[in-house]
């Protein structure tokens, strides 16, 4: 019998899922020689945590009315979402591969037409949470009790409309809507303090009425700690989740590339070899603890 | 026929509570202009479908999709400059592109909106909602075909945008009549001269012209083209194979509304003398409804002129159809 406790157990299957749709996230973007790579791999362990811990939704019922919705405010982030989807059974991983082609189920921004599993479009910034707004009036008003959970990308909080239907949501005392910012700290010309500066961001969504936590958007338990935070409050929630781009490739990580980079052959490679390191670290950890026990 | 005067935006609440009353999941949003949609006729009698998300086109817009997500029936309502100009891209990225069923409603169409001015006169919503793939545009000519075109709207499977004005206008259909559809039109009168095409205010303009026309011995066939985009093709081509030549009024700039639709067809299907009566390349401005209608030309006047230009000019080999 394994020594290692049940929730070390969880956390490690858990970050052995987020490795796995990492790959898959370099990969695609590999394959497809576009698509936003560093800000995808940000949100890689919020869009896990969500999928396989948070989000009240199964691949056997992908229409259900009262199952959670999960809107990808920041649209670009899809090769996330995609993964993520793939890896929990919503459509075949081998459609991964024509993500962004002609005709392809993937398209290069999320289209709920299209693609099992995804609840509402998007692309352009700023327009999830308004969407957000709207399933969580359509829960009430049907009395389903179903959480909404919007992922928006920091920069986008620059727009108007995302404060439209932050003021919305507490307008509407909707308790039920879940916003989680990637605070990558990076938009597409650099920081997004330099650029149009955002701070202090949880004092401006508080004064909006909502409840605000902070969390380490790599670290599972943190963002636990803070969702269990703004479920306690009965306020509309707001999760700033403190990220890294590019997290998980170190040559990512360090902002030489940038933006909508594509990785060459070589970096794909490169890329793989250091996550599947980083895949034996937690197998030793799963097993390891077992040979000792 | 009644003499009574009533205006295309006082059918929307008409239409609501009539819809409302029948399906359940009918909900209404509003960018607080209730009172001049008249929308507040429904959010009286069903307040908890009702949600007023405040002075803000482009998140009523988005609410109204995520609705539309979650399986309730919506229509959302503004002045047409806000609606349609304000929250565009959230029009074609969360309603059009997804092919929601929104039923998107614009009140205070057109330079008769009066006094408020170019701002709030809006002249180019017809064409911007006729350029997005998949969606229902419709510009009724008075009350009752107001309250039935929405309800046709509320049918029709993917997005529609119905164009709605502020003037009182007198009844051009039955009260009773509710014989309109996506993709239809009507003819108010037959003839073999020359085809007016027109919508909105323009019908009761271009039934004025007609009766003008006829004492100078050119019978005018009037087709309410209400139905802008699906344009009713068959109807018009069918007719200026009979005429020969087309006048087009609208309460619209030239560029992109029906006179373009018209136009565009005709070249493609059966080339002949278009005249148009719309708003050339200016904005609208202060004014009584009366006064702006006259001097942006809008009468049943230029209709005539335009109609005696197109038929001096008509095709006059008839075509086979």
């Amino acid at each position: 019998m394994s020594t290692l406790p049940e929730c070390a157990r969880e956390r490690l299957n858990l970050e052995r899922r987020a490795v796995d749709v990492r790959k898959d996230v370099v990969r695609m973007i590999g394959v497809a020689r576009s698509g936003h790579l560093v800000s995808s791999l940000s949100i890689v362990d919020i869009m896990t945590w969500l999928y396989w811990n948070v989000l009240r939704v199964s691949p056997e019922e992908v229409s259900s009315p009262s199952r959670d919705r999960f809107v990808l405010s920041k649209g670009h982030g899809c090769p996330a979402l995609y993964a993520t989807l793939a890896n929990r059974g919503f459509f075949r991983r081998e459609e991964l591969w024509s993500y962004r082609r002609l005709g392809a189920m993937l398209q290069g921004h999320p289209a709920s037409t299209r693609t099992p599993g995804v609840d509402a479009s998007s692309g352009s910034l700023g327009m999830g949470l308004g969407i957000a707004v709207g399933m969580a009036l359509a829960g009430r008003l049907g009395k389903a009790p179903y959480r909404v959970v919007c992922l928006a990308g920091d920069g986008e909080m620059q727009e108007g409309a995302m404060w439209e239907a932050a003021m919305a949501a507490h307008h509407f005392s909707l308790s039920k809507i879940l916003l989680i910012i990637d605070r990558n700290g990076v938009q597409m010309e650099g920081e997004t303090e330099e650029i149009m500066g955002l701070e202090p961001l949880d004092a401006k969504l508080e004064s909006f009425g909502w409840s605000v936590a902070h969390a380490d958007g790599h670290d599972f338990a943190s963002l636990g700690r803070a969702l269990a935070q703004t479920d306690a409050s009965g306020l509309p929630g707001a999760v700033i989740a403190r990220t890294v781009p590019g997290h998980g490739v170190s040559f990512l990580e360090n902002g030489s590339l940038r933006g909508k980079d594509a990785l060459n052959r070589q970096r794909v490679e490169m890329a793989l070899r250091e996550l599947e390191t980083v895949e034996r670290t937690i197998e030793v950890s799963l097993s390891g603890e077992e040979a000792i026990s | 026929m009644t003499t009574e005067r009533i205006s295309t935006r006082d059918a929307y609440g008409t239409a609501l509570l009539q819809l409302g009353e029948r399906v359940e999941s009918l909900v209404a949003v509003d960018a607080d202009a209730a009172s001049s949609t008249r929308a507040s006729v429904f959010a009286s009698r069903f307040p908890e479908r009702y949600l007023n998300l405040g002075i803000s086109e482009q998140n009523m817009v988005l609410v109204a999709a995520g609705l539309a997500l979650c399986e309730r029936t919506v229509f959302a309502a503004s002045f047409a400059s806000f609606l349609v100009g304000r929250a565009y891209e959230q029009i074609r990225d969360a309603i059009a592109i997804p092919s929601l069923p929104v039923r998107l409603v614009g009140t205070h169409g057109g330079v008769t909106v009066g006094e408020d001015g170019a701002t709030h006169q809006m002249l180019e919503d017809i064409a911007l909602m006729r350029l997005l793939p998949g969606m229902a545009v419709l510009c009724p000519s008075d009350h009752p075909s107001a309250v039935a075109q929405i309800c046709a709207a509320n049918a029709w499977k993917g997005p529609a945008y119905v164009r709605l004005g502020r003037m009182p206008l007198p009844l051009v259909y039955d009260p009773s009549d509710t014989d309109f559809h996506i993709g239809g039109a009507r003819i108010l009168r037959e003839g073999d001269g020359v085809t007016i095409c027109a919508c909105g205010i323009l019908i009761r303009e271009a039934l004025e012209a007609a009766t003008i026309l006829s004492q100078q011995n050119i019978n005018a066939e009037v087709i309410d083209c209400y139905s802008i985009s699906p344009l009713p093709s068959e109807i018009i081509l069918s007719s200026v194979h009979r005429t020969g030549c087309c006048v087009v009024a609208e309460e619209h700039f030239l560029k992109g509304g029906l006179c373009e639709a018209v136009s565009h067809l005709l070249c493609e299907h059966y080339p002949v003398p278009v005249s148009s009566v719309a708003v050339r390349d200016f904005f609208g401005q202060s004014g009584t409804p009366e006064e702006l209608q006259e001097y942006y030309g809008l009468t049943s006047e230029r209709i005539v002129s335009a109609a005696f230009q197109a038929w001096t000019l008509r095709r006059r080999s008839p075509g086979v159809f």
